[in-house]
């Protein structure tokens, strides 16, 4: 027990006097005569939740005016105190829900549109894109609802945080107590906090039509609002940006789906030096670790995943192994959570009436109670800036207080009142104090009667007076209310009940009835024991931490893994070694050290490597896929010019499109942006590292690429309803001239800002930065290489001579089905080109599609590489490469440089990937065939030296996940 | 007798090159003379392979599987001298819109599918296009039979099997309305659950009317008497007495059995199963009914993350171990990717199969599951002399050259519109100055 001493005591009430009121509508005029009150209650007897965590035994909590004076050791209640006996009842700080959308109207839905693309705003002064809401404030919307407040009084939440889910910037919220004032008095912080999220919400602009083109312009916003906030008067008017300048001091809640997303979106708050409460999915669990590491706080939900339908077994296997890992996992998130030492708070959203339930079941997998606690009181408060003005029974904090029967989160815990600033509500009778033995009194019958309480019910039997036990073939209900009792009872031989009603005396009750017979009698039921009582020590008494039912894996998917492969040392002697180099394809072995390729040649020193027989397999480079869009959570943002998106804020390391190909011998890849616009976003290149976050995939200090496309695709051949310049092939060329002669425009105007004298720039307004221009001056500039989707010859040569003409190059010309009609011009301009092994027909501008492309493209002098675009054919490129060879009579060392080395070139990673040669990256792939066989089984694929992918082990994890599935459906099905 | 080795054969095709400019080859004429085959590697299709063999054909029938080469009766026949490579049965593509679809996304090429939910009486054998462009390359890897099948949906119609050689539909049907094709309802949706942006499955609230509108066709085509008049009910007729099949498509286990338990309790005597993911599971049921299956979809992805990583690639050994009749289809895949049918198989026999039997799942098994094993599928005597030559293994991409191929002894143009291109633009870069 801690007793707060005197001296805080002390320090404490003058703090009150000083800076604390309550909320209070002086400007409004009554009708009626003046009700003014001092009210100063002392709450008595009860165990006192305080701020350390720890219980008061038997204190008394002092409120005036709505506000907690002071916290005491039992003893006498001070002067000018009315007491009230809270024996048997446990207080607690009333409950923060930080994330509800209470008293708010919910935003409305886009209408559905017609297909053409809407591209304006809706026109009023705020932003150029409506999902920019920062001008909103949810005061303005508030008021009161006196249903929902009950019902979120009856989860125990005293007060909330009332947001407008709407939009990218959401604007402003409001903390607001669920009291029965009106907004006046309800309203703590009119601007609490600032909300984002990537979904656009209401808003019917087409654009930004995916979370990476919502993040471009998240970043977009932040540098309008610097530049916006240099000029003065403003140079247009943009209420919206006005109020995002205002709202950077607030605390930033940054909403995702997911916890991918997290770290994502935390990588995008330091670029603009700022933090995020994030606002998580369900999921944040099963990355915890990386999440600690971002040193943000979350705000989650205490939501659990219905049980999964198993009970049939063709239903069951459409059940994903995620879902049955999650569905037993997910209560023990919370623990998960705070063992990584994460802050968060907890949200009821989603749970809603299982809220209680789910925070109970958190607490006995081993979420500390006091955690919880905290969760859904200081912290918010302290995330909230409020910490001073609630979240904890002290002196000057509002009397906000939440009276439970038992400890909170205890299963027996039921919630009896809720304080809002000094408000009571009632939120359930309590009879505890009524558990005890009596003796029934009716007319001549005497019967000996227990009472106990069961959650809100009374439970009465009628018992044998020296035994206790229940005497069998009677019969008795007591209905209790605070002012009356009824009680009907009938015993062995009966007519029908006794039926009496009464009232409360010292000892018991008492009134009149009438027996089964209509007799009229009166009766006493007087106390005369106490029924043994659970310890409350007991019940406070930590249980032992419950052990996790099976590890997170990583990823959190099927062929996931506890812990992740390491970096080993290995030689693989004997194989053949396709080298890529000028070696060419030999017998030898081959050393990887350090995630490094060692050493190549014959009788290799190993050390105390891990010896791999190669004898009769093949050795090759890791394929490298020029043109993948897997492990991606979205493909295309709709804007003719998405250069400023980045794939990179996309990526789901949790594809097991990865891991299929690394069991197709695929170690890396560029994903692109999709080719639903000329020029298209900004690619992210990865490393197969299964198991790893998003940001473990990418390849360090990689180049950087960009998608262009050309075509059908872009000018939206098959939809009808498209609106959106261009529409013609002639159209394409005119957005690349205009970009880059308006990136050119771009760069001239930064230049000359920056050659200007620091004292110059201060008397000069800076020019806006671009995230578009930003990305195609790169590209000018020959610091973003171009991979460019194209198809029919004369598009090809168009962007040809619109690169020459701005003086770069075009890097890679990707698909380029029709690059053997103007091979000769790509290669003297010096394109490469990675394309399809044999696909055409699908539409109109691959009716000219050969297989033999590839051949007679590297014919002309091309790098040539063969991409898959697709998930499945990723998995057997070495299957594609083997078709030049039948197509064109490429030579087989040729083939498979087209998977490897090849892509590894036009992707600019040829100094560490792509061949076998001592200090490149051991990205190998062992073969139990010729590596370019229809027949050919990758045995191994190593990244970094990490053997990610093994064919035992595949095997075993495959055992794993059978036994793994059937043991979490089992205990489905037990339930 | 004039012995020619094949590698002179070779030659003569390629310096006929460019005089065969044609934007779709023209169809070959009839056998003119007795051919024997010497010193090839035959695969007969049945599973068994004959070295140093030789085939004999005359009027486009084989004549003579077997190793004797001195059989007096080739005494008038032309002598081709393999040197060894490899002679192969046509595979046959048994589901297919080939001769349908020119361009998925042009409507105005587009013939697959007609409206409506019940097109009993509709067939593809009038509507096959023997100048599609994507016919030719089919038939260079060895594709020389298809099963071209109307699509969309319950029944969709009747499909025809034909050779891919022809001056018109007539004249290149093997065999006209070889069978009626059902699309199973799926009992399941997945859908994007607006709320949460998850996809979610839930049960089709149109199955129960969709199995109800199936169960009254059958029920009013066993009664049907020709009067009035059906089309639809009239061409439901040959699925009851055994001159037509029931090709079944369906994917989802349940959907197998109720499909198949369906299909029986209205006396429908040849059925089988096209998709069949989940045949596996039910395999029991597919043998006592004797339900064939073509498994279309070899080179896709698993159905369910938690599926291992090569499932796809192993079900056909798993189905032909468990006893059933497999063929590999590949109607699953784009059009213009199911030339690569044979690439399909010789994926599956990288998984279990031995390379025979993966050969007899785009052959002899394909052709006994479109019922036109008595003409093709396999080189035996008496059958059509529908086969190609290749230099290697015609499974295997690196190695499927093909030097010849004949459908029923006429010895088809394997040059296309796609070679012509090659050869254009392989000529074009060998005169110009490079940069290298």
């Amino acid at each position: 027990m801690i007793i707060p001493s005197i001296r805080q005591i002390v320090l404490s009430l003058s703090l009150f006097v000083l800076f604390s009121s309550t909320l209070a509508q002086e400007t409004a005029t009554p009708n009626g005569i003046a009700d003014n009150r001092s009210e100063a209650l002392a709450l008595t007897g009860a165990t006192l939740y305080l701020p350390d965590g720890q219980y008061l035994d038997n204190g008394t909590l002092l409120i005036r005016d709505g506000l907690i004076v002071d916290v005491l050791p039992a003893g006498d209640v001070p002067d000018g105190y009315f007491a009230l006996d809270m024996r048997g009842r446990y207080v607690y700080p009333g409950l923060i829900d930080i994330n509800t959308g209470y008293g708010i109207p919910a935003p409305g839905r886009p209408a559905p549109g017609s297909g053409a693309e809407v591209l304006e705003s809706s026109g009023l002064a705020y932003n150029a894109n409506d999902a920019i809401r920062a001008h909103y404030r949810a005061v303005q919307d508030f008021k009161p609802d006196q249903s929902r407040a009950e019902e979120l009084r009856k989860l125990g939440f005293s007060m909330v945080l009332s947001l407008r889910a709407d939009g990218i910037a959401r604007g402003t919220s409001s903390l607001v107590l669920l009291g029965s004032k009106n907004a006046n008095e309800s309203v703590l912080l009119a601007d609490a906090a600032a909300h984002y999220s990537l979904s656009k919400g209401s808003s019917r602009q087409s654009l930004p039509s995916s979370p990476m083109g919502s993040i471009a312009l998240l970043r977009q916003t932040y540098l309008d609002a610097q530049w916006y906030e240099q000029f003065s008067p403003r140079p247009f008017t943009d209420e919206s940006l006005e109020a995002w300048i205002n709202n950077r001091s607030l605390p930033q809640i940054m909403e995702v789906s997911d916890w991918q997303q997290a770290l994502t979106l935390h990588e995008v708050a330091q670029e603009f030096g700022t933090q995020y409460l994030i606002k998580t999915g369900d999921d944040a669990y099963q990355r915890a670790p990386e999440l600690a590491a971002t040193g943000a706080s979350l705000i989650v939900p205490v939501i659990f995943p219905d049980t999964p339908e198993v009970a049939d077994p063709f239903v069951a296997d459409d059940v994903s192994f995620s879902d049955l890992k999650h569905w037993e996992l997910a209560p023990f998130g919370l623990r998960l959570l705070n063992e990584q030492g994460i802050r968060f708070a907890v949200t009821s959203a989603g749970a809603e009436e299982k809220f209680h339930e789910n925070m109970s079941l958190a607490v006995r997998n081993g979420l500390p109670a006091s955690v919880a606690i905290d969760a859904l009181t200081r912290v918010p408060a302290q995330m909230l800036g409020v910490e001073n003005r609630t979240g904890s029974l002290q002196s000057g904090r509002l009397a906000n207080l939440l009276v439970s029967s038992a400890p909170l989160f205890t299963e027996d815990a039921r919630l009896l009142e809720n304080w809002v600033q000094g408000e009571r509500f009632i939120l359930a009778d309590s009879f505890d104090q009524h558990r005890g033995r009596y003796q029934l009194q009716a007319g001549d019958r005497t019967l000996a009667v227990t009472l106990d309480v069961d959650a809100a019910n009374i439970e009465a039997s009628v018992v044998d007076a020296s035994s206790g036990e229940a005497v069998e073939g009677t019969d008795i209900s007591v209905d209790l209310t605070t002012e009356m009792i009824n009680i009907n009872f009938a015993l062995p031989g009966d007519a029908g009940n006794t039926r009496l009603s009464g009232w409360s005396i010292a000892n018991g009750w008492q009134g009149s009835g009438l027996t089964s017979s209509g007799e009229a009698v009166n009766w006493q039921l007087e106390r005369v024991a106490d029924l043994p009582v659970a310890d409350a020590d007991e019940q406070l008494a930590p249980e032992p931490v419950p052990q996790l039912p099976s590890p997170v894996l990583y990823p959190f998917a099927a062929y996931g893994v506890e812990t992740l492969p390491l970096q080993q040392d290995t030689v693989i002697r004997g194989a053949t070694v396709w080298t890529n180099e000028d070696s060419g394809t030999i017998q030898t072995d081959v050393l990887i050290r350090a995630g490094k390729i060692a050493a190549v040649g014959s009788d290799l020193d190993a050390g105390n490597a891990l010896e791999v027989d190669g004898t009769g397999k093949h050795l090759t480079p890791g394929i490298i896929d020029e043109h993948t869009h897997i492990a991606l959570f979205a493909i295309n943002e709709g804007a003719t010019n998405s250069s400023m998106v980045r794939m990179r804020d996309v990526v789901d390391s949790q594809d097991v499109n990865i891991y299929r190909n690394l069991a197709g011998g695929v170690v890396a890849a560029q994903q692109l942006h999709g080719s639903a616009n000329p020029i298209g976003g900004q690619s992210s290149l990865i490393k197969m590292r299964w198991g790893q976050s998003p940001q473990g995939l990418r390849i360090e200090e990689s180049a950087e690429f960009i998608k262009f496309a050309l075509g059908e695709n872009v000018k939206r051949s098959t939809n009808p309803a498209s609106v959106r310049y261009p529409q013609s092939r002639m159209g394409v060329e005119q957005v690349f001239i205009d970009a880059f002669s308006q990136a050119r425009e771009y760069e001239q105007n930064w230049n000359a800002y920056n050659a200007l004298s620091a004292a110059q720039q201060r008397n000069t307004s800076a020019p806006r930065r671009d995230l578009v221009s930003d990305a195609m001056v790169e590209v000018l500039n020959g610091e973003r290489y171009v991979t460019a989707h194209s198809y029919v010859q004369s598009e090809i040569n168009m962007l040809l001579h619109v690169a020459d003409s701005f003086d770069f190059t075009i890097n890679t010309f990707t698909h380029i089905l029709e690059g053997y009609k103007v091979a000769d011009k790509m290669a003297a301009h010096g394109a490469g080109g990675s394309t399809f092994s044999d696909w055409w027909a699908f539409k109109w501008e691959v009716r000219e599609a050969i297989p033999y492309n590839a051949a007679l493209m590297q014919q002309a002098g091309m790098v040539v590489a063969l991409n898959s675009d697709d998930a499945e054919m990723s998995r057997r490129l070495n299957q594609e490469a083997g078709k030049v060879v039948k197509y064109g009579g490429v030579s087989e060392s040729d083939a498979l440089k087209m998977i490897t080395l090849n892509p590894a070139k036009l992707l600019h990673l040829d100094d560490r990937m792509g061949s076998i040669r001592v200090g490149k990256d051991a990205d190998l792939v062992l073969w139990n065939d010729h590596p370019l066989s229809v027949y050919a089984l990758a045995m191994t694929t190593w990244v970094d030296g990490v053997a990610y992918f093994d064919r035992e082990r595949d095997q075993q994890l495959r055992r794993d996940i059978v036994s793994e599935r059937a043991r979490i459906i089992s205990k489905i099905t037990a339930e | 007798m004039r012995n020619i080795s094949m590698i002179v054969l070779a030659s003569l095709l390629v310096t006929a090159m460019p005089g065969t400019m044609a934007w779709v080859p023209t169809p070959a004429p009839d056998q003119a003379e007795p051919i024997a085959i010497t010193n090839a590697t035959i695969h007969i299709g049945d599973g068994s392979v004959i070295n140093n063999g030789v085939l004999a054909f005359d009027q486009g029938v084989i004549t003579y599987v077997g190793t004797d080469a001195n059989r007096p009766e080739f005494f008038n026949h032309q002598l081709i001298n393999l040197q060894g490579l490899h002679i192969y049965p046509g595979f046959v593509l048994p589901n297919t819109s080939l001769g349908l679809l020119e361009i998925a996304n042009l409507r105005a090429t587009d013939d697959v599918a007609e409206t409506g939910d019940i097109n009993a009486s509709v067939r593809s054998a009038i509507a096959y296009n023997t100048d599609s462009e994507l016919i030719p390359t089919f038939r260079f890897n060895g594709i020389l039979t298809a099963g071209v099948t109307p699509e969309g949906g319950l029944i969709s119609g009747r499909s025809s099997v034909f050779k891919l050689d022809g001056w018109n539909w007539e004249d290149s049907l093997l065999k006209a309305d070889a069978a009626m094709h059902m699309n199973w309802p799926d009992r399941i949706r997945r859908q994007r659950n607006e709320t949460t942006g998850v996809f979610e499955n839930s049960d089709n609230p149109d199955y129960p009317y969709m199995i109800q509108m199936l169960n009254s066709l059958f029920q009013d085509a066993r009664t049907y008497n020709g009067s009035p008049l059906n089309l639809n009910l009239q061409a439901m007729q040959p699925l009851f007495t055994g001159e037509s099949k029931l090709f079944i498509h369906a994917n989802d286990a349940r959907d197998i059995i109720a499909s198949v338990q369906f299909a029986r309790s209205y006396g429908v005597t040849d059925i089988v199963l096209v998709g069949g993911r989940d045949a596996l599971k039910v395999k029991d049921l597919l043998i006592a009914e004797s339900v064939a299956v073509i498994y279309e979809s070899v080179h896709a992805l698993p159905a369910q993350e938690w599926f291992d990583v090569d499932e796809q690639f192993k079900v056909p050994f798993q189905l032909h171990e468990a006893g059933i009749l497999v063929g590999i289809g590949g109607g699953e895949t784009a059009l213009d990717s199911q030339r690569n049918l044979p690439f399909f198989a010789g994926t599956a026999a990288g998984y279990g199969l031995d390379r025979e039997t993966a050969l007899s799942m785009i052959t002899s098994h394909n052709a006994e599951i479109l019922g036109v094993d008595d003409r093709i599928g396999t080189l035996i005597t008496g059958k059509d002399a529908t086969f190609f030559i290749s230099t290697g293994d015609a499974l295997d991409m690196r190695t499927n050259q093909l030097q010849e191929a004949f459908i029923q002894g006429r010895m088809i143009d394997l040059f296309g519109n796609q070679q012509a291109l090659y050869q254009r633009f392989l000529e074009r870069y060998s005169t110009l100055p490079m940069e290298q």
